[in-house]
């Protein structure tokens, strides 16, 4: 933990905020009424119409939460069909130069539903399963549609809360197209040419053989459309690699600046919605209290995983082997980790990735010390809602919002009110709903996963560090985070119980969410009085986390001691 | 049955622009503005190619820089990577570890009077996030340098000023952490002549 190391993980902030506030400023206006393209870009208005008449959609016709809804989940049960029937017919398809074989069912299953979701779990490694084919045209394609479905529901359920005395939420075709043309897709561009000019591959050519310098040795590189699927996949919080390793491979993450653009990439989206949100019902201050929360765990987050992995795990510390940093070396627990990224930059990595509901990596999580891995655990647990995936993290919190705010009404004893809208028993429930759903479903699966054979069947390291590796396995899958302590393997029990957990998790949360917007969208507002507990100010911030450490936080704390902490004790 | 009609239709254009489209667009930018990322960053000595600057190779003489341990099957497998998902507190990394320290000793030990288990730098008996780490941390290259040199009869000197010449600094000298290439430091000690 050097200064030089916490002045990166400093400047990382500071960028965030730097380029999430304006992002956000714009993401207001790109799902506003009035917004139409213009200036240089004026000509793609025929596009956006073009595909409105495709879709046969009247983009002025507003839906009401069930409709939209309705749409979201028929939309996502076609693009599954359609990313499971690709890796099916892979190896009869095109642009298969590695002859790639069709994907076995249930892990083809398991991946449709897993890409859908936004949550990129991989029990399959990218470079030896999948086509260019697959890739590119199925999974990377899934990487946008499905940030694009959590940002469209996002700004449904915002527009939800800042309108009054209405029934409808907005054109879910229209927030999807608005999403994936005016957003996600011009940052790409950027971040892949980025990519591209650090070294990540992008190409159509098959794999390279080369035979290596000492000779005698073939070995076979691995490419592809590679800088293109990555860029994407880090900007909507999707995280599933093109490698297995992920973004600890050289060829997805090759340099210092990649990693810190990866990282960027990775947060931006999410942080940038809190100011849309702010700029969307007319809060920015409370808008700031909600990112300050946000940056509370993060910084909590940092500050148990980077001291934990710097100083070593057991194992190394009691071999005798040098893990001081300094002297030509960043030290600490070296295993599973890059040398170009060393301790502070796979922490900050780690601790962002876990809190956005990405799951990508550049460091491996089964290998780290009990206290550093506990930390995306828990992350996950709190339910991605720390900045979250894109879309769903936000309108996550507002589940926690609304039962700080009902908290907070309880103690003076009126009707809590939220940005001028009575918080009542019907979105008490809602909220509860979707904040209890996903760590309930989490315990449940674990404890079936433990105590039945075809369970067990999936764990690699025995004892108490298998036990966390399952715990993580459904944390990971149900929260749509989708990193992984790695060890965990795939059998038909752990692929379609997986695949449930994905679904359930993912969908339960978002219908909660558009019925939360629709209920707040048909009140009234009324003035804010002497009594109304106020948002915007640091109490607010103390209660919210307070409230997210007391729900999600205690309700993993009983698995944690089952898992990290004992494992934290044994030596 | 209407969403269903526009869902069809919805994801065969996106699939075109996103899926088709937008990858080829960044393939065209790609192989004109960037053409050796593009491939791979390979890396060619008179005219065949070895490898690439972005992935360990398998390095067992003594006259070359060693990789760190790789978790991959076999070693430095370019084409499957993978971490070793080995728990901080398993017996197999631990056996693991004391078997890599010990062959270090044996390897290095001659060229390096009086060398311990504490001088051993971390990332030498410990596998990459991926398998194929290209670099070792500058201090693995400081321990290796001596027997390199003494194999190569080249001053250690030059050996040192090599390794230097090799090694990547932070991105902008900020990002990231100095590492040494060890493919690209022993192509230049090829380069160099000895035996």
């Amino acid at each position: 933990m050097s200064g030089q190391g916490i002045a990166q993980i400093l400047v990382y902030a500071v960028v965030l905020v730097a380029l999430g506030y304006p992002l956000g400023v714009y993401m207001a206006r790109v799902y506003g009424d009035r917004f139409l393209v213009s200036g240089p870009f004026g000509w793609l208005r025929g596009t956006e119409r073009g595909f409105y008449r495709l879709v046969r959609t009247d983009a002025k016709k507003e839906q009401g939460w069930k409709s939209y809804g309705k749409t979201v989940l028929i939309f996502s049960v076609v693009v599954m069909g359609v990313l499971y029937g690709i890796q099916r017919l892979q190896g009869h398809l095109f642009l298969n130069p590695d002859h790639m074989k069709a994907v076995p069912p249930h892990l083809a299953l398991n991946t449709a539903a897993s890409f859908i979701t936004n949550t990129n779990w991989q029990y399959y490694g990218g470079e030896y399963t999948m086509s260019y084919l697959t890739q590119m045209a199925g999974l990377a394609v899934q990487n946008f549609v499905s940030a694009a479905v959590g940002m469209a529901v996002l700004a449904a359920v915002v527009r939800g809360i800042a309108r009054r005395s209405m029934g409808t939420l907005g054109n879910f075709w229209v927030d999807l197209y608005r999403s994936l043309f005016y957003i996600l897709l011009p940052l790409c561009l950027i971040v892949s040419a980025i990519l591209i000019w650090q070294g990540v591959p992008q190409t159509f050519h098959a794999h390279a053989t080369v035979t290596t310098l000492q000779g005698a040795h073939q070995q076979t590189i691995a490419r592809g459309p590679v800088a293109s699927q990555i860029a994407m996949k880090q900007l909507g919080t999707n995280g599933g690699g093109y490698y297995n390793s992920n973004s600890g491979v050289p060829f997805e993450n090759p340099t210092g600046l990649s990693n810190f653009l990866e990282m960027l990439a990775l947060l931006l989206i999410p942080a940038g919605q809190v100011f849309m949100f702010g700029k969307m019902v007319f809060a920015r201050r409370h808008a700031w209290m909600v990112f300050a929360a946000m940056f509370a765990v993060f910084a909590i987050g940092l500050a148990v995983n980077l001291p934990a992995e710097q100083h070593g795990s057991q194992v190394l510390r009691s071999s005798g082997v040098n893990i001081t940093q300094g002297h030509g070396q960043s030290g600490g627990n070296m295993a599973d980790k890059e040398i170009r990224f060393g301790q502070a930059a796979t922490a900050n990595w780690t601790v962002a990735t876990s809190d956005a509901s990405n799951g990508s990596v550049n460091g491996g999580f089964d290998a780290m010390t009990p206290a550093g891995g506990a930390v995306p655990l828990v992350n996950l647990f709190l339910g991605e809602v720390i900045f979250g995936g894109v879309g769903s993290g936000l309108y996550g919190m507002f589940f926690y919002i609304i039962i700080a705010v009902f908290i907070a009404g309880l103690m003076v004893g009126r009707t809590p009110e939220w940005l001028g809208k009575k918080i009542e028993a019907r979105e008490i429930k809602l909220a509860a709903l979707g904040a209890l759903f996903v760590p309930t479903m989490v315990l449940t699966m674990t404890a079936v996963a433990i105590v039945t054979k075809s369970g067990l069947a999936s764990i690699y390291n025995h004892g108490v560090h298998g036990f966390t590796e399952t715990l993580y396995a459904y944390d990971s899958q149900a929260n749509n985070n989708g990193s992984a302590f790695a060890g965990y393997g795939l059998t038909s029990f752990s692929g379609s119980f997986g695949t449930v957990a994905l679904l359930l998790g993912r969908f339960v949360p978002l219908l909660a969410a558009l019925a939360l917007g629709a209920s707040l969208a048909a009140k009234k507002t009324v003035p804010a009085s002497s009594g109304t507990f106020r948002t915007d100010g640091p109490t607010f911030v103390v209660l919210l986390v307070g409230v997210i450490a007391l729900t999600a936080g205690l309700m993993i704390l009983p698995a944690l001691t089952l898992g990290p902490i004992v494992e934290g004790l044994m030596h | 049955m209407r969403n269903l009609v526009s869902s069809v239709l919805a994801i065969v254009v996106l699939t075109a622009v996103l899926g088709f489209g937008y990858p080829a667009l960044m393939t065209g930018f790609a192989t004109v503005a960037f053409p050796h990322q593009a491939g791979g960053s390979l890396i060619s000595v008179n005219g065949k190619v070895v490898g690439s600057k972005l992935a360990a190779q398998s390095f067992t003489w003594p006259r070359y820089f060693h990789e760190r341990p790789s978790a991959t099957s076999p070693a430095y497998n370019a084409a499957a990577t993978t971490f070793a998902n080995l728990g901080p507190t398993s017996s197999d990394l631990a056996t693991n570890v004391k078997a890599a320290a010990a062959a270090i000793l044996k390897l290095e030990g001659p060229y390096n009077p009086g060398l311990t288990i504490h001088q051993i730098p971390v990332d030498a008996v410990t596998t990459s996030a991926s398998g194929i780490d290209p670099d070792i941390s500058p201090a693995y290259a400081a321990l290796q340098s001596a027997r390199v040199a003494a194999v190569r009869h080249l001053p250690l000197a030059t050996v040192q000023k090599l390794v230097k010449q090799n090694t990547d600094g932070r991105s902008w000298s900020f990002f990231g952490e100095p590492g040494v290439n060890v493919l690209e430091l022993n192509i230049a000690l090829d380069k160099l002549g000895g035996n």
